[in-house]
């Protein structure tokens, strides 16, 4: 190691460094481009049925933003929305929270598909109140924006809701429960989802209302938030069974925290004991009302809820109608030990007409 | 130490021929990085230039960015703090829970307090303890949300305070607008880069942190240093939480849940060493700003969520990989 091949060594590193710096960047921003072509084709950014990339002015450009990249309802949403953009002829980007609950990456995602200058936002919000400045500021650009799933509060923040009527929904949930405990008083244990959405606040409200209980009622024995996620369902459950070892009835929020539930509820014997439903309507949560370990769903139609969101979107930029108010997208209950008085259907039908 | 006739090679003469200099200061990568981040997004969409559009990726990177200078200056002491966002969103709880008792300064005042003091609890489980940041951020960042979560009960609080969303206003010469709260942001750069370019107290955070031994025997007192990074980590998030409410009105439990990843990607592409003693506040914030528009950029552009993850994460391993590098050929 001598004087000149230390001087080298320091020369070496800092224009290495710079040069593949630079070099690794751009290829990132042009491999980036280059998906972006295809970036409102499938998903697999293979571009078969792309419409177009960003230089298309011909085509209307549709922002969809989910709540997260991971829920699979939200997995199928998007599909849905992207293969009726596709039919329609529209260019479809999709974008998501991080997590959960995540407003903050919601309303940047919303800022920068309006500086992008989309003809609609379809968005399911993770804060139905934390969002509305950012919806605001899209509408007042011209933007028509619409809430898929999950209501804003209050509902008129947006053009147009297409969602499940979720306290309908939960009502149901609540009467098959009701109906299946057939008159023993209920102890009842709730997983709840993530808290600053109607979704969450519906949905328990009208399972309430379904069992005839009300807040605060005694016979409500326990309550814990999941976050929607079968992990922290498990883990909820756990706890919960811990603390009300005699309970015998579980409202879940949806099939994820029941399949969660249902494999604490199966650790600790409990099976027989309990009476679990949910909402969702998804094949892998109407394979396991049939199989047993849920007792009943609530099936929602995701893909109604983004195929009419498109349609509403491509319309406004055709002619200019804006859609409005609130369009039920249908709840219908699942399963296979029918309550008398109830409408329901049974698995059969369930996974014929089921998402995911 | 070799005891070979080597003599250690004087510092390369600058003179006006010699652009290896240019290229080796450690803050060209970055800026290169960002400089064709920039090209290449222009160039794929004429919006991304706009005034507009540029606003937005300043708004939208200001909470991770005044906490990322905070994180600059813990990881410069080779340290590691995970637990400053959770610190931040019980700021923003504490000050929407506290105005309507308090009034809007007394708010301020209080969250300022609280979040002082979890960084002070930081700091001396480092310090006196002696545990290692990583464990000790983890711990109160893991009891800092829960705290949160039981303080909030697990609901959202609307402000509407004016001074408590005060940064959400806009400003701007003519058609350049921004929010004052990204001018908070660049004061908070140019504070923090003052202090640890300019002032003794900056300069024994890169000692502690390049080679804390030596500093000690140097005379510098290393405990004091580093309980005042962890307590100005506490001051800044408590800023960054005045700005976030300014940002989005509504203090929200589960918001900012990975803002510590976020800040420590900031400040990993921004060129500081996660092994302390070398980096600055500049890289961080050329960082930040890559982050912001990459997101922006690539939804510009029509790139779907995940792909733009796997460019995030893409862009922090390389990062690391060529501090690695280049650690490895100057030793």
């Amino acid at each position: 190691m001598n004087r000149y091949s230390t001087r080298k060594m320091f020369h070496r590193a800092g224009i290495h460094r710079s040069f593949s710096a630079l070099v690794l960047t751009g290829a990132l921003a042009l491999t980036a481009t280059a998906c972006g072509g295809s970036g409102s084709g499938g998903a697999g950014g293979g571009g078969g049925t792309a419409s177009g990339s960003a230089g298309g002015a011909a085509n209307v450009k549709i922002g969809l933003i989910t709540k997260t990249d991971t829920n699979p309802y939200f997995v199928k949403l998007r599909e849905a929305a992207k293969a009726e953009a596709a039919k329609k002829g529209a260019d479809l980007i999709a974008l998501a929270g991080k997590f959960d609950g995540d407003n903050e990456g919601q309303v940047s995602a919303l800022e920068n598909l309006v500086s992008q200058g989309v003809k609609g936002i379809l968005i399911t919000p993770n804060s139905s109140t934390g969002i509305l400045s950012a919806i605001k500021q899209a509408r007042d650009a011209g933007v028509v924006v619409i809430a898929l799933d999950t209501a804003t509060d209050p509902a008129d923040a947006v053009d147009a809701t297409y969602a499940t009527d979720n306290k309908q929904a939960g009502v149901f949930e609540g009467k098959w429960v009701k109906g299946t405990l057939a008159g023993t008083k209920p102890k009842l244990l709730m997983l709840d989802g993530t808290p600053g959405g109607t979704v969450d606040d519906f949905r328990h409200d009208g399972f309430l209302e379904g069992m005839g209980l009300k807040k605060g009622d005694p016979e409500i024995a326990g309550m814990e938030n999941t976050n929607g996620d079968q992990t922290k369902a498990q883990t909820a459950m756990e706890n919960l069974l811990q603390r009300v070892p005699d309970a015998n009835a579980v409202y879940t929020i949806n099939e994820p925290a029941a399949a969660g539930g249902y494999a604490a509820i199966s650790a600790a014997g409990k099976t027989k004991q309990i009476t679990m439903a949910s909402i969702d309507g998804s094949c892998t949560g109407v394979q396991n009302v049939k199989a047993g370990k849920i007792g009943a769903t609530v099936m929602q139609f995701p893909s109604k809820m983004a195929q009419q969101g498109v349609d509403a979107v491509v319309k406004f930029a055709q002619d200019g109608t804006k859609p409005s108010g609130f369009n039920d997208t249908g709840a219908q209950l699942i399963t296979d030990k029918p309550v008398s008085g109830l409408d329901s259907k049974d698995t059969t039908w369930g996974l014929q007409n089921c998402w995911g | 130490m070799s005891t070979s006739t080597n003599t250690i090679a004087p510092p390369p003469t600058r003179t006006g021929r010699d652009w290896t200099w240019v290229a080796r200061q450690p803050l060209v990568g970055p800026l290169a990085a960002l400089v064709v981040a920039v090209v290449v997004f222009s160039i794929g969409s004429p919006r991304f230039l706009s005034p507009y559009n540029l606003s937005l990726i300043g708004q939208q990177s200001i909470v991770v960015g005044i906490l990322a200078v905070a994180q600059t200056i813990v990881i410069l002491t080779a340290g590691i703090d995970l637990s400053i966002g959770a610190i931040t969103v019980l700021g923003t709880i504490v000050m929407a829970k506290t105005v309507g008792s308090a009034g809007a300064l007394g708010a301020l005042l209080i969250a300022l307090v609280v979040c002082v003091i979890i960084g002070a609890i930081n700091g001396s489980l480092v310090t006196y303890l002696r545990l290692p940041p990583f464990i000790v951020t983890l711990g109160t960042f893991t009891a800092t949300s829960a705290a949160t979560q039981l303080y909030a009960g697990s609901a959202t609080y609307p402000v509407t305070s004016q001074l408590l969303t005060f940064f959400g206003q806009d400003f701007g010469v003519g058609s350049l607008r921004t929010t004052l709260g990204v001018a908070v942001l660049i004061v908070v750069y140019i504070v923090c880069f003052y202090i640890l370019g300019q002032t003794a107290g900056g300069q024994h955070v890169y000692a502690v942190g390049g080679n804390p031994i030596a500093a000690r025997f140097a005379g510098i007192k290393t405990s004091r240093t580093l309980m005042s990074v962890y307590i100005m980590t506490g001051v800044i998030a408590a800023i960054a939480a005045w700005a976030a409410l300014g940002r989005i009105p509504n203090a929200d439990p589960n918001a900012y849940q990975t803002a510590n990843l976020d800040t420590i990607t900031a400040v990993v592409i921004g060129g500081t060493s996660l092994f302390g003693g070398r980096g600055s506040v500049v890289g961080t914030l050329i960082g930040t700003l890559i982050v912001g528009v990459l997101r922006n950029g690539l939804t510009l552009i029509g790139v779907d969520n995940l792909y733009q993850n796997i460019a995030t994460g893409a862009l922090v391993i390389l990062a690391v990989a060529f501090d690695q590098l280049a650690r490895r050929r100057t030793q």
